[in-house]
């Protein structure tokens, strides 16, 4: 039980996806304008992340390594990621018709996320078995969460304050410099997991 | 040999199970769009230019089924036709679309201007114009470089001399080389225009002969010549208020710089003027 929660919260503070391993920046930047389409995108890709895992994993594990076709796993996890993806954007225009037009271009575009296939891929090289897979899974997915909305909160002060950014930094400039210094206040979180459980 | 059958097959079973999931999904979870849409859609041209102000035919399509206020004669690659089909598919009065096309409003080509300095940077405008207001000697003008070229979707631009000029026959109207050009000299006018101001300078009079022997000096000649209001001098530059224009020509009878032209717009190739 104790290594799940290692697990978990290490994905989610320490080696969080976004921040500390800048991953999945492009939906990152793009869809956290606001705190509610922010949280529907974390929410999909935490939803993909979890059914990806659960796929990919059996799929390594009884057939890639089975029949020593270890080369192709970029290439099998993308085609279910995509697959999935897809699925998600048909169950989302079926019952969730708001959050799929919010989050328009985006949503096919967690096919290219690397975040997703990042955590397929780190719970092979990890030597997870299912279950610590699926709660890593879990944990980045919730950690991608977190910092959307944490970023979304603080791109919602600035474009509120337009006039208080310099004219050079308005727009994508300013966008980075802040996600830049979230990115820097997770480095707080190193060392915390040791300290709690080692 | 087996080795290679394996993986073959194991992708190739693994790629159909998600199309199975995802077939049976579309078919389950199936969401009945508009039916009018595919008819909508099927009116407009496909060229995805953003002359309308939405983004590309299907968001214009969309727009115009869910909010009747938007008004049916936007796109204007399309022209008349499509705005009449527009109306027919949805049920709305037929409104004519003003045919635009777009003018580079430059005359400095490389016999009317000089280089200020030699650049060899990266050859596009953007570039340029980031270097003290680009190479030419004149700030507002054209640097040929042919930005508003690569954007061009129909290939109505070419570069002569320096500069680029739209073949108005060509021209559809979609306005992307009017976004594209940094110093903002590429304007749309009324494809039935007569007459158009060839230059952007605001400089005073003795900077801009000096720069250009073809700028407007803003001498106010074709304002006092003009016998419709419709000219008027401003910052240093003419402009023409193609709305109020007769079409008399005295402008660019009385310009002492051929900054004024005449102009032989043409929009849709079926105006009559042009046959």
């Amino acid at each position: 039980m104790k290594e799940l929660i290692v697990i978990l919260m290490g994905a989610v503070l320490v080696n969080n996806y976004v921040l500390s391993q800048f991953l999945g920046i492009c939906p990152f930047l793009g869809v956290s304008k606001k705190v509610d389409q922010a949280v529907g995108m974390g929410i999909a890709v935490t939803f993909v992340m979890l059914v990806a895992s659960a796929v990919t994993w059996p799929i390594q594990r009884f057939l890639l390594d089975r029949f020593e076709l270890g080369y192709l796993q970029t290439i099998v996890f993308i085609l279910v990621i995509a697959a999935l993806v897809q699925f998600t954007e048909i169950v989302l225009k079926k019952y969730l018709p708001a959050l799929h037009k919010s989050l328009g271009i985006y949503l096919p575009l967690i096919t290219t996320n690397c975040a997703v296939l990042g955590v397929t891929i780190n719970n092979i090289s990890d030597g997870y078995n299912f279950i610590e897979s699926l709660v890593s899974s879990l944990g980045c997915g919730l950690g991608f969460l977190l910092a959307m909305i944490l970023f979304s909160g603080v791109r919602g002060r600035m474009e509120g304050n337009e006039s208080a950014v310099p004219a050079s930094f308005r727009g994508l400039p300013i966008t980075l410099t802040a996600a830049a210094i979230v990115s820097l206040s997770f480095l707080g979180f190193g060392g915390v997991i040791e300290n709690l459980f080692g | 040999m087996i080795n290679v059958l394996i993986a073959v097959l194991s992708v190739t079973v693994i790629g159909a199970l998600c199309a199975v999931l995802l077939v049976l999904a579309a078919k389950y979870m199936h969401v009945p769009e508009d039916e009018r849409f595919p008819k909508v859609r099927a009116c407009l041209p496909g060229a995805n230019c953003g002359a309308c102000g939405y983004t590309g035919c299907d968001g214009y399509a969309k727009a115009l089924i869910e909010n009747p206020d938007v008004r049916s004669n936007l796109c204007i690659p399309g022209g008349d036709a499509t705005a009449a089909e527009l109306a027919r598919v949805l049920g709305r009065a037929v409104e004519d679309v003003e045919e635009q096309v777009a003018v580079v409003c430059c005359r400095g080509d490389c016999s009317a201007t000089q280089n200020k300095y030699a650049y060899e940077g990266m050859q596009t405008c953007a570039a340029a114009a980031a270097l003290f207001g680009g190479p030419g000697s004149c700030s507002y003008g054209c640097m040929g470089f042919g930005d508003c070229a690569g954007v061009c979707p129909v290939d109505a631009i070419c570069l002569n001399d320096g500069i680029a000029h739209v073949d108005p026959r060509v021209c559809i109207g979609c306005g992307m080389c009017v976004r594209t050009c940094p110093h903002h000299i590429i304007h749309m006018v009324p494809a039935v225009s007569r007459v158009v101001v060839l230059c952007q300078s605001h400089d005073k009079g003795a900077v801009t002969r000096k720069n250009c022997t073809n700028g407007c000096i803003g001498c106010m000649k074709c304002e006092k010549a003009c016998p419709s209001d419709a000219v008027h001098v401003k910052d240093g530059l003419a402009e023409i208020d193609q709305r109020k224009c007769t079409h008399c020509e005295a402008c660019y009878a009385a310009c002492p710089t051929g900054a004024i032209a005449r102009f032989v717009g043409g929009g849709a190739p079926q105006a009559p003027e042009q046959q």
